[in-house]
Order: C-alpha cells, then sequence, then structure tokens
C-alpha cells in the first residue's frame, strides 16, 4: 500500500539519470521508499498506543488498585517511575523500543520480546495453516463462481462468502467444537498438541517452534498426525474468514480476465473450457489476491487472537487475552506494539512482492 | 407490485430511505432476491431492538421467578425455550436483549465515526497542506494495524476494561470509532480531491463563496454520496468487533446489559460438555444480522456498478431498444 503522497513527489526523468540498469535502479528505489515508510507508521503507532494507555492512568494501578493500600500502591508507581512527567516516560520508552526493549510483564515477569520467541511460532503457525485453507478454499470456488457467473452456482457460493465473512471466528469455532470435536469426537478441541506429542517436539534439538515442521524433520509421523488433527479445527475456522475475502476477489478478477479478448482467443484456437478457467483467467487474478494479503494479515491477525482464544491455542493472541484479563497492561502495550511491528514489516514485504510481480505498482 | 416490494423499506428508515428504494427499482433477479432478503433479515433486526422488552418473557439478568430460582444450564424446554445459561439467564431473552445493545452501539459507532471521518476528509481534501500531510499518514498508520488491537486499546482506555450499560456502549462505540474515522476518511478524501477540480467548484469560489461554505455545501453534498454504502459494511464491522471485544471479557458487564460476544465467551466452556443452546442463539444472531445489512450494502455496491448490475431480461431489451433508436 503506497501512500499518495510518494506517488506525486518522483519526477519522471530521473530514472533517465542512471545511466546502467534503469529498470534495476526504479525498483531498488521503490524498495528503498518503502523501507523507509516503515519507520513513520510504527513510530506513530507506538506513539498513539503509549499515550492513550496513560491518559486515563498508571499500569500498576490499573493492576492492583483494589489490592494495595494507597502508599503501597504509590510507593509501586515511584518504583516503576510511572509519577515523572510523561514527557520523559514517553522518550525514556521509545528509547527502549529502538534497543528492542519492550518492557516486562507484571503478571509473570516476562520480556515482552521473550512473549514474543516463546508463543511468536504457535501464532505464526496458525496463520500459515490458515492461509493455506483459505487459498484451498478461495481460489478453486472463486474460478466456479465467475465460470458460473450468476447462475445458482454463483449464487450459492456468494452466499457461502458473505457467510463466511459474516461469521465470527469464535462463532464458527464453537460450532466446529461441538459438531467435530464434542458429538462425532474426530478432531481435538483445544490445545496445540498432546503432551506426551508436544515433549517429543519441544525437545527436539533447535525446534522451529511450528510443530507440523518439527514433526516433519525429525520423521515423527505420529507427532505429525497428532498435532494436523490438533490443527485442523482452529485453521479452518479462521481459514473460512479469509477464504471468504479470497473467494470473491478470485470472482470478481476472474470474472473480469475471462472476458478479455485473450481468452476468447483461446476459446476460438479450441482451447478446452476448463483450461481457459484454470490457466488463463487463474493467473491473472491471482495478482489482487497478493496485493490484498497486506490488508489480510492485519486482518488475521486480529483473527488469530480471537481463534487462539477459542482453541486455547497457545500463542500470542492467547497470551494477549490472559494478560487482557489479569489487567496486566504492560504486557498488553507490549504486545501491541509487537504486533504492530510485525503488520508493519509483513505489509512491506507484501507490496515488495507486488511490485515484483507486477511494475505497475511501483510508482 | 411495487407496493410489495417496497414494504421493507419502512423498517429500515435508519439506512437512509431513498437509496435503498432506488436500488430496489433497478435490482432484478437474483439481486434482488439478495437485496430483500438482506432488507427482511435488517428489518428484522431493527425489530427485535425497538422491541425486545415486548418480545422476551424475561429480563435479559433475570435468574428467578415467582415459582424460584431458574435452573441452570437448563436445555430447552417449554418455559425456556432456549434454554439457559450457566447464571441461570435465560438465553432466548438475552439474544433478544442483544440485538438492542448491537444497534445501539452500531449506531452510536457509525454516527460518530461518519461525523469526525467527514469533517476531517473535507478539509484535509479541500484544504490540504500539512494538515492533510499528517492526516494522511495517521490514517494509513491506523488503517494498516489491526482493528480489534485498536479497540482493545480504546476500550482499555475508556472504561478499563469493565462498565455498565451506557459506560460500556459508549465505550465500544468509541472503541470502534476509532477504527472506523480512517475509512470514512479517505472515501471522503479521495472523493474531495477528485471534486476540488470539477467546475462548480471553481464557480463557487470566483463568487467567492468561503471555503467552509464551499466544503459544507458544495463539497460534501458531493461527496457523501457514497455514504450509505460505507454505512452498512461498517456497521457490519462495528457489530463484529463489538462482538469480539466481548468475546474477550472486554465489553459490557453481563448483568448491565446483554451483548452477544460476552455470552459467546461464557458459551465456550459449555460446548465442551455438549451444551449447544447458550452458544448457538447469541451466534446466530450476530451472523444473521451481519449477514442482512451485508446483503443490503454488497447489493448495493453491485446496483452502484453498471459493470456488475444484472437486469431482467425485459429491461435490458428495452435499454437496448433505446441505445439503438438514439
Amino acid at each position: 500500500m503506497s501512500t499518495p503522497t510518494e506517488i506525486g513527489g518522483v519526477p519522471a526523468p530521473s530514472t533517465a539519470a542512471k545511466p546502467a540498469k534503469t529498470k534495476g535502479g526504479g525498483f531498488s528505489r521503490y524498495l528503498i521508499t518503502r523501507f523507509l515508510l516503515i519507520f513513520p507508521t510504527v513510530f506513530i503507532l507506538i506513539t498513539v498506543v503509549f499515550f492513550l494507555m496513560r491518559i486515563t492512568g498508571d499500569p500498576i494501578t490499573a493492576a492492583l488498585g483494589g489490592r494495595l493500600t494507597p502508599d503501597q500502591l504509590a510507593e509501586r508507581i515511584h518504583a516503576a517511575g510511572y509519577d515523572r512527567p510523561i514527557l520523559i516516560q514517553y522518550f525514556e520508552y521509545l528509547g527502549q523500543v529502538v534497543r528492542g526493549d519492550l518492557g516486562r510483564t507484571m503478571t509473570d515477569n516476562l520480556a515482552v520480546t521473550e512473549v514474543l520467541t516463546t508463543y511468536g511460532a504457535a501464532t505464526l503457525e496458525l496463520a500459515i495453516n490458515s492461509v493455506f485453507v483459505a487459498l484451498l478454499i478461495g481460489i478453486p470456488l472463486g474460478l466456479v463462481a465467475a465460470k458460473f457467473r450468476d447462475r445458482y452456482p454463483d449464487a450459492v457460493l456468494r452466499v457461502f462468502a458473505i457467510l463466511a465473512y459474516a461469521t465470527p471466528v469464535f462463532f464458527a469455532g464453537l460450532l466446529l467444537k461441538l459438531i467435530f470435536g464434542v458429538w462425532l469426537g474426530w478432531f481435538p478441541i483445544s490445545g496445540r498438541a498432546d503432551w506426551q506429542t508436544e515433549l517429543a517436539l519441544t525437545g527436539l534439538q533447535n525446534p522451529s517452534g511450528i510443530y507440523w515442521l518439527d514433526a516433519l524433520r525429525s520423521g515423527n509421523m505420529s507427532a505429525l498426525s497428532d498435532v494436523l488433527r490438533h490443527a485442523a479445527l482452529p485453521a479452518i475456522a479462521l481459514g473460512l474468514l479469509t477464504g471468504g475475502v479470497f473467494l470473491r476477489l478470485v470472482r470478481t478478477n476472474a470474472i473480469g480476465t475471462l472476458g478479455r479478448e485473450y481468452v476468447q482467443a483461446g476459446r476460438s484456437r479450441g482451447v478446452s473450457e476448463f483450461r481457459l478457467v484454470t490457466k488463463h483467467a487463474y493467473r491473472p487474478a491471482l495478482i489482487p489476491i497478493i496485493t490484498v494479503m497486506g490488508m489480510q494479515i492485519a486482518m488475521l491477525l486480529g483473527g488469530a487472537v480471537l481463534t487462539e482464544t477459542t482453541f486455547e491455542w497457545k500463542g500470542l493472541g492467547f497470551k494477549l487475552a490472559e494478560y487482557l484479563t489479569a489487567r496486566d497492561f504492560v504486557a498488553v502495550q507490549g504486545i501491541v506494539v509487537l504486533l504492530a511491528i510485525i503488520v508493519a514489516f509483513t505489509n512491506f514485504i507484501v507490496d515488495i512482492l507486488a511490485a515484483l510481480i507486477d511494475p505497475r505498482i511501483r510508482y | 407490485m411495487t407496493i410489495t416490494e417496497l414494504k421493507p423499506r419502512s423498517n429500515n428508515a435508519w439506512i437512509g430511505k431513498l437509496p435503498v428504494v432506488s436500488h430496489l427499482k433497478i435490482s432484478s433477479g437474483l439481486q434482488r432476491g439478495m437485496l430483500i432478503a438482506g432488507l427482511i433479515l435488517a428489518g428484522l433486526f431493527v425489530l427485535v431492538a425497538l422491541f425486545a422488552p415486548v418480545i422476551a418473557p424475561f429480563d435479559f439478568a433475570q435468574s428467578a421467578d415467582d415459582s424460584g430460582d431458574f435452573p441452570r444450564q437448563a436445555a430447552p424446554d417449554g418455559k425456556f425455550i432456549w434454554g439457559t445459561t450457566v447464571s441461570g439467564f435465560d438465553v432466548f431473552s438475552r439474544t433478544i436483549f442483544g440485538a438492542r445493545t448491537a444497534i445501539l452501539v452500531i449506531i452510536a459507532a457509525v454516527m460518530m465515526s461518519l461525523f469526525l471521518g467527514v469533517f476531517l476528509g473535507l478539509i484535509s481534501g479541500y484544504l490540504g497542506g500539512w494538515f492533510d500531510r499528517i492526516a494522511v499518514v495517521l490514517a494509513d498508520a491506523i488503517y494498516a494495524f489491526p482493528s480489534l488491537l485498536l479497540a482493545i486499546v480504546m476500550s482499555i482506555v475508556i472504561s478499563q476494561g469493565q462498565s455498565g450499560m451506557l459506560g460500556g456502549i459508549m465505550a465500544a462505540a468509541v472503541s470502534i470509532t476509532v477504527v472506523f474515522v480512517p475509512q470514512y476518511f479517505r472515501v471522503i478524501r479521495a472523493e474531495v480531491m477528485r471534486l476540488k477540480a470539477e467546475p462548480f467548484v471553481e464557480s463557487a469560489q470566483v463568487i467567492g463563496a468561503s471555503p467552509w461554505r464551499i466544503m459544507g455545501v458544495h463539497l460534501f453534498r458531493n461527496a457523501t454520496r457514497t455514504l450509505p454504502l460505507i454505512f452498512t459494511l461498517n456497521a457490519t464491522e462495528a457489530l463484529l468487533t463489538l462482538a469480539g471485544l466481548g468475546f474477550l471479557g472486554f465489553g459490557i458487564e453481563p448483568t448491565s446489559a446483554s451483548e452477544w460476544g460476552f455470552d459467546l465467551n461464557r458459551a465456550m466452556a459449555d460446548a465442551t460438555s455438549g451444551i449447544w443452546w447458550t452458544g448457538l442463539f447469541p451466534g446466530l444472531g450476530i451472523v444473521l444480522t451481519v449477514l442482512g445489512l451485508t446483503l443490503v450494502g454488497e447489493s448495493m455496491n453491485d446496483l452502484n456498478d453498471p459493470r456488475l448490475r444484472r437486469f431482467s431480461r425485459r429491461r435490458a431489451k428495452r435499454i437496448s431498444q433505446a441505445g439503438a433508436s438514439k
């Protein structure tokens, strides 16, 4: 997502000034501008979150307000430095963030960065799994909907896509748990793995933390099946949400490409309808998916918080919800800032990918 | 024929009568079916919210009556048609009252974001300058951020996470507002930037109209045409964000108002023991409401876009004939 400010500012002849590799110069320039854009974004979010969290008071009163005497409270506040002028605290906080220190949680006294390294992999795994499910749902069904545009398969699929959007992940999760977990007993209803599997996988040498990857690497097939069985319901719950978006996107774009002349030309050459849809119309319809992926990452993370809580999937979102209930706002602030940084970087990567695929985006 | 089809409109005065009616008129076939289905669902939602005290047999926080305490986690039967929750509340009553909370939050949130977003968008788009630049960067930064997280931060700020009916509704609404202002801002700003170059703005400038008058009269009326559409789409997002907040335990206390997301949070533990009624009904409340509003918004979007609009065969013929005779 490039901001409108940079569109106007780029003078056209500047690429001509570079003698060699005019094309590469354009791209690396875009890469650098886009990279630099991360910093103001993150900076603004950190600032906004910091001041918002401090408007109403300090985290110590919020966490321990009822439990300590006012004197004890004041002492704790003083010790933590929350009674100093807010601007000084702000600059100190900025300095900490620059050094990679996002503060320590109050409830279990962990560094927030430690929370990331401990629980980040679980969230990443959930995200990967659900994007996989989403693509599996979205692309084929979107192509079908485009092919049968305005006939009943399209109508059914469109309602399905809207339903996928209209169902909150936790409600989808609840239904999946009830049907496939409790009544049919096909899948476990919470957690990432059985404790034996968990033990086996965390005992590996430098584990990636993504359980199915670890199980694959160690060749432990029973662990793999256990992990996949645990992963199924959360991935479907979150994947449905994103899958619905993908479905609509592929549908709209494939309708556009199916009407193009080169598809007509293919048809007149005798290319089969199936091939027309899966090859000719499919490829160009994918580009917007990659660009929209950036927006989806934010949505995915928001959804992950809810999915993880639903399935007791011990990732960042699960911890965030835990800290929220414990009113540990230092931890909440830390995790939110952390997620802001992650979102900013993934958006950057997605934009670069999109620019690599579609050169028109660069300027 | 037209009279029967216009009926659902009267339930949806808050959507804005004119846009919906005109959309109904130009729609046909499947699109018309989707629009009408959406209008019926949305109308049902509004009706239920309005008449909640009449429809619901009990109060949302009532766990006993003259004949004694309500049973806990009782399966649906004659008295409690949708069963009772773990605290002995009647699920049916809570679901009905949930519509009321939802609609209040939606109205408050969308009104506030509309007002702020349109105001900022007009200023930013028309006046430009440093204000515009800062606003754009700020809006972009907020826009790219997971909206639920932002809403969580806001609800901490406003209510420290717990509050009564009015406070809770306002907290949820403001949290959601912060998330949506950038969206309205972007749309209005882009529209204003485009309109700024139009002759009618220039003529207003030439007559000597003040910038405020140009913004308030000329640009406002023209730039806000797409808003009914964003309105319906954002209403759904507001509802989903509210439910998400409630599900995380960050919303309105169960005794001060009924909220679907919070009830689902409570129902999670029930589900593991096979109790389905505590979760199913509040969940369906969310899904059907969002579905209805989305269907209305989607259909309006498609009907606004000539490339996606489908005519009935008769009308298509008429149009092509009219085009040919020109």
